[in-house]
């Protein structure tokens, strides 16, 4: 028997093929006679598509052209499957948002391509367009269903109505958040080659593509063995190829079926910066009810995101918002409504957090000026109101783990030295007039994998295989995106089996081969779909058990040929577990009450900052990421996450600005939408403990998207204790905070 | 790739006086590339309108640092790798390398030249300001002949200069007269590294005492080219360092700098910071 | 209309010679012409570096620079950078460190990693921030990449950056 994996932190399986350059991503593939595909998009915002111009000097019959006109021409759908059927993959006569794809084009010059792409032009007669959510709102313009409206939640716990007579203090605020680029250095790309005989295939940059199978199934009316859907290496996701593959997808296969030749469709950083998903922009108004003695009594909040022009995933981000609105606390009376809106933008989308780290800002903020208000320091005002086991959270969920947030407050605070600091930052505010510093910190929760009753409508399904060589081949359809999945699959089937991790091989995610495991979203893959890899490897030992073939201790070479007799025996030794929800959830779709989530990663982020005064830069010196996350499976790894999405977070907060001219983002480069460089970052220290969750492999919890929500707020909780001036909007660029600072006030 | 890279001809002359002959004899014809790190952006994007290029990049005439009694002697093609790693330079003139940098990361400080930031004349070149109060002198040549401009003079307007279509840069001089100069370099980024600038000053300053006796400053991404700041410069020579004198010279600047919005920043930050730096300059020679 | 033009110059120890336009990106030469695809595009404009390889022992972003220009340079690319089958001490360090997540990056990032220690065998922590600057990485917050420029030129254990309460 080998020595436990889990735990370990072994070398990420795929590490050597990246670190040579040997790992093949989806523009690293080429085909015989394959072709080069571009998408031409609307210039405007909203319109009536009148014609397309082609202008001169162009050999168009060279070209593979498709218009929705073809979609008519195959038995599909002119329509993005995903949760509601408003989105085309082509428009036919409605533009709905700038850069809306209208028409396809494919050669084997790519750089012809690019001046055939120049030689189009629309004929749109443009019609008003809206980009606020307060448009969207007031329906300046009707431009989505009969009110704008994607989606409204209303969430009701206790009495609010009641509680505001009995308050000592009321206390209001409003939030606001701004878009963010997914910025995965790999660009969006796939290939594909599409035939009435063979079906449609397509290899591509993904997290689901189970997502992209469904939306194939639609568009070209094929039954689904004759769609194929292979993940290529990946080069980052962060839920920017959750939903928009299957566009991609669509396009290329829709070439590729005109020509009857692969076609390639890579998107280059511009198209893919302004024409797919960001992060929705937010805005959040909370009224508290509060007690002098610092007893919160009572949330009223208010929690709109901008959808963009289609309703893709925005119901589900609201969802996941709204349920996190009123964080780690315990309120007796909670009234939180939400709505995804419509305005003209590109569509927004998934982006790791998922919502959640728009309304947690809003509530970190505010409860820092409930503190103020009422006299409070920002820690103590929490301490006094943590959730703590068997109480309930905003949607009557009870508390069963045994989370302790003000000891794990307690913890981060002395990591950081935050009480030392904080007297010495004041003392050295007050003789520094060229800049001041600041601590913050921010407490919350993120609940892991889908909400309520998602993990039972995927139903997910996991394969473990074993050759006769003793190797086991997971089968799942979850991809590895970065986050290190394939290593963590490996090591938990590693443990199971009692065998080595070189023993484990991940397959590639295809949908010819890997069962339906659900999407690589919601820091679902290490919890949900790992614990179904150990159940399906369990099963696959105890197959071998029951046979007489394997005892219960067992050598490397007995296992083999234990896998040897089996397959001889039977033929193919295979195991599949599903998914089963943990007993005792019970969600309410229609009044958003119960268990929203299996379980929740319980965090307290503390961010030292200087505020330049001379610049109105804003420098995170150091930062400490302290969290609770049921058993660490891989420490190495799971450190990277949580640094990697700290390091996102202070992107979100400081530096990420997209700015739109009539719903366009025309900072669309790198060089001017503004991430973090190496020389940006401060210390990020992590910290974790562990409170194994039973229904988790071996009692872990997913923490995908836990660190994008807590350094905004920390880093603005920090900002404010420099400046002592209250900034409730991100991203807080320089520019910005320079207004506030110096018209002397913040926007409350 | 958004350009139709079979309209484009990049020619590599063997010479400089190949190079030469190729601007003079069809003038507007042929258009010199340095490094690249900006054309070959704009190349990128489809949006690089000229069309046919002479490379420079390899030209030795072009390449060197010369030190004389008066002058240092930069070769236009001196990257900013270059720049940074001469220690007569970094002896007198440190603001150059300290600028130099701040540019871009260590791939574009390894191919970005001297003389490329110069002839691209944006108004964010980080270099620049740095040139304008170290006076700079550049060698213009052609196959007519060379001559001297003063690096002051050069720009005319936004991306215009005084440089005909057949000269080149060849030289950057800088006069070896910065001893006993207090020197300041400030960028303002949007972000540490790998940023473009929102705004930029150089200063030198000359202290007879508290007595301001000379002082050069310069400012970038407040104007269509790199600027000085001369009326600003006027104010305060002359003048006791006090705070009398620098509120007056924050004022004189905010009048004299007339900065606009873009994607990268605003007016009024520009602005303010510009005026900020310009405190932050003067309450260091204290 | 221009003509492709033969560039002859040296990648990673071998003669080579394309048949490109003078104004190609060495980037697709590198990955089009001599099937080198290690080397990546991310922003195309000189911004993340992903395409960064050494020319003439300089680090560079081969978006930038073209293929005329490169005629008898020698150009290393990550390809290039492990002996045969014996990693470079950087990609070691790399893999044991968690260094590189989704991968996009890590062939820019090694080569920038190799290049800086070759001018800085023992950086302090402000070179490594700047010699890694052009090199964006989305996902890994830069501390692991910190640890294994570390870990590659100290031949150690890089402190490790997670505790844990056993």
């Amino acid at each position: 028997m080998q020595k436990p994996n889990v735990g370990q932190s072994v070398f990420r399986k795929e590490a050597a093929d990246k670190v040579t350059g040997r790992a093949q991503y989806v523009d690293d593939l080429t085909f015989p006679d394959m072709l080069h595909g571009v998408t031409v998009r609307s210039p405007i915002a909203r319109g009536r598509l009148r014609g397309v111009q082609f202008g001169d000097g162009i050999p168009w019959h060279e070209f593979t052209i498709v218009t929705a006109q073809d979609i008519k021409d195959i038995p599909g759908t002119n329509c993005v499957a995903l949760i509601l059927e408003d989105q085309p993959y082509l428009a036919s006569d409605t533009i709905n948002h700038p850069e809306e794809p209208i028409l396809l084009l494919a050669h084997r010059d790519k750089y012809l391509l690019e001046e055939a792409r120049r030689a189009i032009a629309f004929d749109i007669e443009p019609l008003p367009a809206i980009f606020t959510i307060e448009d969207s709102l007031n329906q300046t313009e009707t431009i989505w269903g009969k009110d704008n409206s994607f989606k409204t939640f209303l969430i009701e716990k206790g009495d609010v109505d009641a509680a505001w007579a009995h308050a000592d203090f009321i206390v209001e605020g409003e939030y606001e958040t701004g878009a963010q680029e997914q910025l995965y250095i790999e660009p969006n790309g796939m290939i594909a080659i599409a035939n009435r005989e063979e079906g449609v295939t397509v290899w591509g940059s993904m997290q689901c593509p189970y997502y992209v199978h469904k939306a194939l199934i639609k568009l070209f009316g094929l039954p689904p063995e004759k769609i194929r859907v292979v993940q290529a290496v990946t080069g980052g996701g962060f839920g920017g190829k959750e939903e928009y593959p299957s566009v991609i997808a669509g396009h290329a296969a829709l070439l590729a079926w005109k020509a009857g030749k692969p076609v390639k469709l890579i998107y280059d950083r511009a198209e893919d910066m302004a024409a797919t998903t960001k992060r929705h922009p937010s805005k959040t108004r909370i009224r508290t009810a509060v007690g002098k003695d610092g007893k919160l009594l009572a949330t009223e909040i208010d929690f709109t995101i901008d959808g963009g022009a289609y309703a893709t995933l925005s119901s589900v981000v609201l969802s996941r918002g709204t349920i996190h609105a009123a964080g780690p606390y315990n309120w007796p009376n909670v009234r939180v409504r939400s709505r995804a809106v419509a305005t003209n933008h590109p569509p927004h989308g998934a982006f790791r957090g998922f919502g959640a780290p728009q309304s947690i800002f809003a509530m970190e903020r505010h409860l820092n000026q409930v503190a103020q208000t009422v006299g409070l320091s920002p820690e103590e005002l929490r301490r006094r109101n943590f959730l703590k086991p068997g109480e309930t959270t905003s949607t009557g969920q009870v508390i069963h783990e045994k989370i302790d947030l003000s000891s794990l407050l307690d913890r981060a605070l002395k990591l950081s030295d935050y009480h030392t600091k904080k007297t010495r930052f004041a003392e050295l505010n007050a003789i520094s007039s060229t800049e001041k510093k600041g601590i913050g910190f921010a407490t919350f929760m993120h609940g892991a994998g889908f909400t309520g009753s998602g993990e039972v409508y995927l139903s997910s399904v996991v394969g473990v295989e074993a050759t006769e060589t003793g190797k086991v081949r997971v089968l799942t359809s979850n991809t590895e995106i970065g986050q290190g999945s394939f290593t963590i699959f490996s090591q938990i089937a590693a443990d199971a089996l009692g065998i080595d991790f070189s023993q484990v091989e991940i397959a590639q995610p295809d949908t010819a081969n890997v069962p339906n495991s659900g999407p690589t979203v919601a820091s679902r893959t290490t919890m949900i779909v790992g614990k179904l890899v150990e159940s399906a490897a369990l099963g696959l030992r105890q197959t071998l058990v029951n046979s007489g073939l394997l005892g219960e201790r067992y050598s490397a070479a007995e296992f083999a040929e234990a896998c040897r007799q089996h397959i001889a025996k039977h033929g193919e030794l295979k195991s599949f577990s599903k998914y089963e929800p943990p007993p005792g959830v019970h969600w309410d779709d229609e009044k958003y009450q119960g268990e929203a989530y299996g379980t929740y990663a319980w965090a307290v982020y503390v961010a030292e900052v200087t505020v330049d005064l001379t610049t109105y830069e804003t420098r995170v010196d150091d930062f400490i990421a302290l969290q609770e996350v049921g058993k660490v499976i891989n420490p190495v790894l799971a450190a990277g996450q949580i640094e990697g999405g700290v390091a996102q977070a202070i992107g979100y907060a400081l530096y990420e600005n997209v700015v739109w001219r009539e719903g366009r983002m025309i900072n669309n480069q790198m060089t001017n939408y503004i991430m973090p460089t190496s020389a940006d970052v401060p210390p990020i220290r992590v910290y974790f403990e562990e409170l194994p969750y039973a229904y988790g492999p071996s009692g872990a919890k997913g923490i995908g998207e836990l660190p994008m929500d807590g350094p905004a707020p920390a880093i603005l909780n920090a900002i404010e204790d420099a400046i002592g001036q209250p900034v409730n909007e991100i991203p807080l660029i320089p520019e910005t905070l320079m207004q506030m600072m110096t018209t002397g006030g913040g926007n409350d | 790739m958004r350009a139709y890279l079979p309209d484009y001809e990049l020619k590599i002359p063997a010479t400089l006086s190949e190079a030469l002959r190729l601007l003079s004899d069809e003038p507007g014809t042929w258009r010199p590339f340095a490094g690249g790190t900006d054309l070959m952006v704009l190349l990128e994007a489809g949006k690089l309108a000229h069309k046919r290029f002479v490379s420079l990049w390899s030209l030795p005439e072009l390449r060197g640092i010369e030190i004389s009694d008066n002058h240092v002697t930069i070769g236009a093609m001196t990257t900013y790798s270059q720049v940074q790693r001469h220690d007569v330079l970094r002896a007198e003139f440190p603001l150059l390398g300290e600028a130099a940098s701040l540019t871009g990361a260590i791939a574009i400080q390894n191919r970005g030249t001297l003389g490329g930031n110069i002839a691209n004349a944006s108004p964010a070149a980080d270099s620049l300001p740095a040139l304008l109060v170290y006076e700079a002198e550049l060698e213009l040549i052609s196959a007519s002949g060379a001559r001297v401009v003063s690096y002051n003079t050069f720009h005319t307007g936004y991306k215009t200069s005084v440089m005909r279509e057949d000269e080149l840069i060849r030289a950057i001089r800088l006069p070896r007269t910065t001893a006993g100069w207090r020197q300041h370099l400030r960028k303002v980024g949007t972000r540490k590294a790998q940023a473009i600038s929102k705004v930029c000053i150089a200063a030198m300053a000359k202290l007879d005492g508290v007595t301001i006796s000379d002082i050069r400053l310069a400012y970038g991404s407040v104007a269509p080219t790199p600027v000085r700041a001369t009326k600003t410069e006027a104010t305060l020579k002359g003048r006791k360092l006090d705070s009398a004198t620098i509120q007056t010279a924050r004022t004189e600047l905010l009048n004299e700098l007339k900065p606009i919005d873009d994607i990268r920043s605003t007016a009024d930050y520009r602005s303010q910071v510009a005026a900020n730096l310009l405190v932050g300059f003067l309450n260091g020679l204290n | 209309m221009t003509k492709k033009i033969s560039v002859s110059f040296t990648v990673n120890g071998e003669p080579k010679t394309a048949h490109v336009w003078p104004m190609a990106r060495l980037l697709d030469v590198l990955r089009e012409e001599l099937q080198l695809t290690g080397t990546k595009e991310g922003c195309g404009e000189g911004e993340c570096g992903a395409c960064s390889v050494i020319v003439d022992g300089e680090l560079v972003n081969s978006c930038l620079i073209p293929a005329a220009q490169v005629a008898g340079a020698n150009v290393r690319t990550i390809e290039g950078v492990a002996d045969g089958e014996r990693l470079n001490a950087v990609q070691q360090a790399f893999i044991e460190c968690g260094g590189a997540q989704c991968g996009i990056c890590t062939p820019g990032m090694v080569l920038a990693a190799v290049s800086l220690l070759e001018r800085i065998p023992q950086p302090t922590e402000a070179d490594i921030r700047n010699g890694l600057a052009g090199n964006l990485c989305r996902c890994t917050g830069y501390m692991k990449i910190f640890d294994s420029v570390v870990k590659a030129c100290l031949g150690t254990h890089a402190p490790p950056r997670a505790e844990r309460d056993d």
